[in-house]
C-alpha cells in the first residue's frame, strides 16, 4: 500500500501512521443529549466494507495530516486530500 | 436445503457458531437449529489463527470467561470424540523490564486468585526451557516470564470438524454456501433472514460472524462499537523439533509456536488500518520479522513458506461481546480482537446459554453491548477506544 500525500507525492506506508474514521467530530458538550453524542462519537463506528474516509499521518515526512479515501476490501488508494483545505503547510 | 423455519438460527459456521449449535443441543436439548455459513466451515478466522490456548487475563471480567473456555479445551476429545489435537505445551509470555516484572507479577496474581495456573520464572529458569533465546547482548534482555503451563495449542481445522460433526450428529443443519442478505421483521421483532438459498425463519437469530460483525449487523439496521482490522499470520518451513511451547515477546510484539508437522507459526502486531481485504502489508511483515530476530536469532534463515491476513472484529475496548441487542429475537457474538480462537468453547457454551434462557451465562456476565455507553469497559491493555492499539 502506498499513499500519494498531496505535498511529498506517493509514499511507502511505513512513513505514515494511522488514526481512523475522518468523521469524527467533538459533540457539543453543553447539548441535552451530549452523553448520547459523546457515546457515539467515541465508540460507534460505521466500520464500511469498501470505500472509507479516514485519516492518516504522514509521520516520517511532512507530518501533514491526511484524509485519505479507501477501499477496505482492496485497499486501493481512491482520494487523499488535506482534511482542513487551507492546511497543510 | 435448509428447512424453512427452525427454533434457533446460528448465523456462521467457524467455530464459535457451530460450538455455540452443538451445546445449543448437548446442553439445552435444542436441536431444531441451522447453522449459516456463507462459504465453508472454518473458511474465516477459524482456519487463520494461530491457534494459541490460554487462560492468562488480568481482568476479573475475562478471565473466569478464559479459564471456563480452558476446562472445556482439557475435556473437548472426550465430548466430541475428536481428536482436536489439543496439546498444553505451555505459554510463556516474556518480561524484558523490571516495571514488566512487576506487571505479569500482578497479572501472575490476579490469575492464581481465580485459580488459574501461573509461575513467574526468573532469567534463568527461562534460559533452562529455552536455550536458544538470545541472552547474550540482547537490544531488549530477557528478565524472565510468565508462565502458564495449561496453555499451549489446539489444531484450529480439527475443532471446528469436531464440532460440526458433533452438532450434526445431534441434528443441528449445517447450511453451507448460504449467505444472509437480510433480516426479516414482524412487529419490531426480528423472525427470520433473507439468504441466497431462501428464507429462513427462527425463533431466534444468533449473529457468531465476527470480522464481518459491522456488515451483518448492518443489515439489521445496527451500527455497533466495532472496527475490522486485519491481522497476519506466517508459517515456516519445517523443522525438527525446536520450540517446545508457545513463547511471546514482551519487548515487541511477536508471538511463535512450532506445530506438530514442524512449521513455525507466528505473528505480531495488527497492520493497524480498517480492512476486510484478509491480506496484510510489507511493513508488519518487517516488523514481525524483526521481532523474530530480536528475540531468537536462530530461527534467522529458516524461510517463511505462507502468509495470510484475518478480518478481526476489534471491539472498542479490547473484550467482546455476547448480548441480546436492541432488536428482539437477534443476539450478538463478536468483537473477538485477536483472541477468538482460544475462546471458541466458552464462546459457544456462553452464547448457547444466552440464547436458551435469554439471560447471560455467569462467566460472560461482563460481556455486556451496552458496557461502552455505561462505561463498564473491559480494557485489558488499558489502551482506550482505539482498536489498532489492542
Amino acid at each position: 500500500m502506498r499513499i500519494e500525500c498531496p505535498f511529498c507525492g506517493e509514499r511507502d506506508l511505513s512513513e505514515f501512521a494511522y488514526l481512523g474514521d475522518a468523521d469524527f467530530k467533538r459533540p457539543e458538550p453543553d447539548a441535552p443529549d451530549a452523553e448520547v453524542r459523546f457515546f457515539e462519537a467515541v465508540y460507534v463506528r460505521d466500520n464500511p466494507a469498501g470505500p472509507h474516509d479516514e485519516l492518516w499521518y504522514h509521520a516520517s515526512g511532512c507530518r501533514s495530516w491526511l484524509r485519505v479515501t479507501r477501499n477496505t476490501r482492496t485497499h486501493e488508494i481512491l482520494a487523499v486530500s488535506f482534511p482542513i483545505p487551507s492546511g497543510g503547510t | 436445503m435448509p428447512k424453512s423455519a427452525y427454533d434457533v438460527v446460528v448465523i456462521g459456521g467457524g467455530g464459535h457458531g457451530l460450538a455455540t449449535a452443538y451445546y445449543l443441543a448437548k446442553v439445552h436439548g435444542i436441536s431444531n437449529v441451522a447453522v449459516l455459513e456463507k462459504g465453508w466451515i472454518g473458511s474465516g478466522n477459524a482456519g487463520r489463527n494461530t491457534t494459541i490456548i490460554r487462560s492468562n487475563y488480568l481482568l476479573a471480567g475475562n478471565n473466569p470467561f478464559y479459564e471456563w473456555s480452558m476446562k472445556l479445551w482439557e475435556g473437548l476429545e472426550q465430548d466430541l470424540n475428536y481428536n482436536a489435537m489439543v496439546s498444553q505445551r505451555g505459554v510463556l509470555n516474556l518480561y524484558h523490564s523490571d516495571a514488566q516484572r512487576d506487571l505479569y507479577a500482578r497479572r501472575g496474581n490476579a490469575m492464581r486468585m481465580h485459580g488459574v495456573d501461573a509461575e513467574l520464572l526468573d532469567a534463568k529458569a527461562v534460559q533452562r526451557m529455552l536455550p536458544f533465546l538470545d541472552f547474550a547482548g540482547a537490544r531488549f534482555p530477557i528478565h524472565g516470564g510468565l508462565l502458564q503451563r495449561r496453555g499451549g495449542t489446539a489444531r484450529h481445522d480439527a475443532v471446528v470438524w469436531g464440532y460440526a460433526r458433533a452438532a450434526s450428529d445431534r441434528g443441528v443443519d449445517i447450511v453451507q454456501n448460504c449467505e444472509v442478505t437480510g433480516f426479516i421483521r414482524e412487529a419490531g421483532r426480528i423472525v427470520g433472514v433473507e439468504t441466497t438459498r431462501g428464507i429462513i425463519r427462527a425463533a431466534k437469530i444468533g449473529m457468531a460472524v465476527a470480522g464481518n460483525t459491522s456488515r451483518v449487523a448492518h443489515l439489521a439496521g445496527l451500527k455497533l462499537p466495532i472496527e475490522s482490522h486485519v491481522l497476519q499470520a506466517f508459517v515456516s518451513e519445517a523443522i525438527k523439533p525446536f520450540i517446545p511451547g508457545v513463547v511471546t515477546f514482551g519487548a515487541g510484539h511477536f508471538y511463535i509456536s512450532q506445530s506438530d508437522k514442524g512449521g513455525l507459526v507466528f505473528g505480531g502486531d495488527l497492520d493497524g488500518y480498517n480492512s476486510y481485504a484478509q491480506r496484510g502489508n510489507l511493513p508488519t511483515v518487517e516488523d514481525v520479522c524483526e521481532g523474530a530476530m530480536a528475540l531468537m536469532p536462530a530461527i534467522g534463515r529458516v524461510r517463511v513458506l505462507r502468509s495470510w491476513g484475518g478480518v478481526m472484529d476489534m471491539s472498542m475496548d479490547g473484550s467482546p461481546i455476547i448480548d441480546r441487542t436492541a432488536i428482539a429475537g437477534l443476539y450478538l457474538n463478536a468483537g473477538w480482537c485477536y483472541g477468538g480462537f482460544k475462546a471458541t468453547p466458552a464462546s459457544g457454551w456462553c452464547f448457547a446459554h444466552l440464547l436458551a434462557h435469554d439471560e447471560p451465562h455467569a462467566v460472560a456476565r461482563a460481556y455486556r453491548l451496552d458496557r461502552f455507553a455505561s462505561g463498564h469497559l473491559l480494557d485489558e491493555r488499558g489502551v482506550g477506544a482505539q482498536p489498532n492499539l489492542h
